[in-house]
């Protein structure tokens, strides 16, 4: 994989609340500031990425169409592979795939989405999920939502581990102590231990800063073919080894604790010939922060049960622990756009592999990298994506 | 954050489908019932024709116990309003998505041993849901 393509364009968009700025429009600036990055332009572009956060999607099989339309695209590969928060790392891998295969040399992946604007709360979201699928009548009347089902996780995690809510806690401290150096993020204020065990219940055991934000926004990556790299003078990052897998309930028998990670993770690792401990810099998909335990967990940054003590104490963050993580802020404190989170996490890692990150929070000399995503549920069945990344 | 949770008295009534008709109505009768695969023995859930271990369609209904413990659960609030969510591992196997009811929630733990119990549906339907309580 590695040396097959490289990410040379990357861009976030700067908002958090996009009620004046369509949907199409919002996927069609953050292409144009990330071929801006890269120093092309659409007219380069021939392959396209994108998942369901695009406008139109609930045409079936035909809302891609729109934006292909939309932003005036000439394509001779389209990929819409959909795995919610997770699609953006996969695409990445989907990219290289296609860009050595010869089905494209310009490959752009977008993604955005507004439930700030449109007023959707992660329940809402999760009904539309699923309404139509076969589990849904043995789950709906139960009242299952983002909250309470990331609740049973982290209450499993206590109960066979002893994981404590101050344990928890460290991960919203380090996220916002990356939060105070990005200017648009959405909590940009330090807080403390106290802070987030003082915040309200959401759903037992998380508080209400255990949360993500909610945000609108988006972000985009360019991802072209070695001769096409060669000619734009840009740092040159590759993608060096990456896994997806499905994680589902298995009829009944499953280990909450056991996210897809596991799997994902191992292949990410085994392609790119490296192990966890070899990672400077890891973007861990940030929903609560549970999330980011059981993942560094799953991933092998530490071992099984001992995410707690390994966040704590500020392990997280950068300049002071082991293992710094999301050093935007990440989803907890600066930006889940679209509640899809996997497009920041890839946009932050090239911030910091190029050496451009915040100087407070910059890893020294980093050039080697771990996203990792989850889509849909930890408590239930996601997607989740690992993609380790390389400067070169 | 604002999320909606079901209001009390009004669980989300379940679209049953030719595949699961069996299950609700067994529920409408106060019983759980369960799905077997035939292949390997197991009892499974959601319950489905097709078995989610062999992909074959050899599968048969069983009577659950209506027991078991306490996987996880969360307890959240709305309007004064308690909910809990609980994950159930059934006497049978299989973890289930279901509800804690009837109990001090307050007081239930993850280990702890329930037993189903079948709470009214928004179309009057009866849903299985789990309590802490003993009925003996």
């Amino acid at each position: 994989m590695k040396n097959k393509a490289f990410i040379v364009g990357a861009y976030e968009h700067p908002t958090r609340d996009a009620t004046d700025i369509p949907l199409a429009q919002l996927h069609a600036e953050v292409a144009a500031g990330a071929l801006a990055d890269a120093g092309l332009s659409l007219a380069d572009v021939d392959g396209y990425f994108c998942a369901g956060d695009v406008a139109g999607w609930d045409a079936p099989g035909c809302g891609p169409f729109s934006m292909v339309e939309y932003l005036g695209l000439n394509l001779r590969h389209l990929d819409t592979t959909e795995s919610w928060g997770s699609a953006y790392i996969n695409h990445v891998a989907h990219a290289v795939q296609a860009i050595e295969t010869g089905k494209c040399r310009v490959a752009l992946i977008t993604q955005a989405g507004r439930p700030r604007a449109e007023r959707k709360s992660p329940a809402q979201m999760h009904s539309e999920q699923t309404q139509s699928a076969h589990e849904a009548q043995f789950e709906l009347p139960y009242g299952p939502v983002v909250t309470n089902m990331y609740g049973m996780v982290a209450a499993r995690h206590m109960y066979e581990h002893g994981t404590t809510p101050e344990q928890l806690a460290w991960i919203k401290v380090a996220a916002s102590h990356h939060a105070q150096y990005n200017p648009n993020a959405v909590l940009p204020k330090v807080v403390t231990v106290e802070d987030v065990l003082n915040s309200p219940i959401v759903a037992t055991p998380l508080h209400r800063l255990d949360c993500c934000v909610i945000s609108d926004g988006g972000g985009a990556l360019v991802v072209v073919h070695p001769d096409v790299a060669r000619d734009l003078d840009r740092p040159k990052i590759t993608p060096i080894g990456a896994g997806f897998t499905v994680k589902h309930l298995n009829g009944g028998y499953f280990d909450i604790l056991a996210s897809g990670g596991v799997k994902s993770g191992a292949e990410a690792f085994a392609q790119a010939g490296i192990k966890p401990q070899d990672i400077q810099y890891a973007l861990i998909y940030d929903s609560f922060t549970i999330t980011v335990l059981v993942q560094l967990e799953n991933l092998g940054f530490c071992a099984p049960g001992q995410g707690g003590r390994f966040v704590a104490e500020g392990n997280l963050i950068s300049g002071v622990g082991r293992l710094p993580v999301n050093t935007d802020g990440g989803g907890l404190c600066s930006n889940h756009p679209g509640n899809r989170g996997g497009m920041t996490k890839l946009v932050e890692a090239v911030r910091q592999l190029r050496g451009e990150a915040h100087p407070a929070v910059q890893v020294p000399d980093c050039h080697l990298a771990l996203a990792h995503g989850t889509g849909g549920q930890l408590g239930s069945r996601h997607g989740s994506a690992t993609l380790v990344l390389e400067r070169v | 954050m604002s999320v909606e949770m079901p209001e009390q008295n009004s669980i989300t009534a379940p679209e049953p489908t030719a595949e699961t008709a069996t299950y609700w109505d067994a529920a409408d009768e106060g019983r759980l019932v369960l799905k077997r695969c035939l292949g390997t023995g197991k009892a499974f859930h959601p319950p489905r024709t097709i078995s989610p271990f062999t992909g074959r369609a050899d599968t048969d209904w069983i009577e659950a116990e209506g027991t078991g413990k306490i996987y996880s659960l969360s307890v959240s609030r709305r309007q004064g309003t308690e909910h809990c969510i609980a994950y159930i591992e059934l006497t049978e196997g299989p973890i289930i998505l279901s509800a804690l009811t009837q109990c001090d929630l307050s007081k239930a733990e993850i280990g702890q041993p329930v037993h189903v119990v079948f709470e009214p549906c928004a179309n009057g339907r009866r849903v299985p849901m789990f309590t802490t309580v003993a009925t003996d």
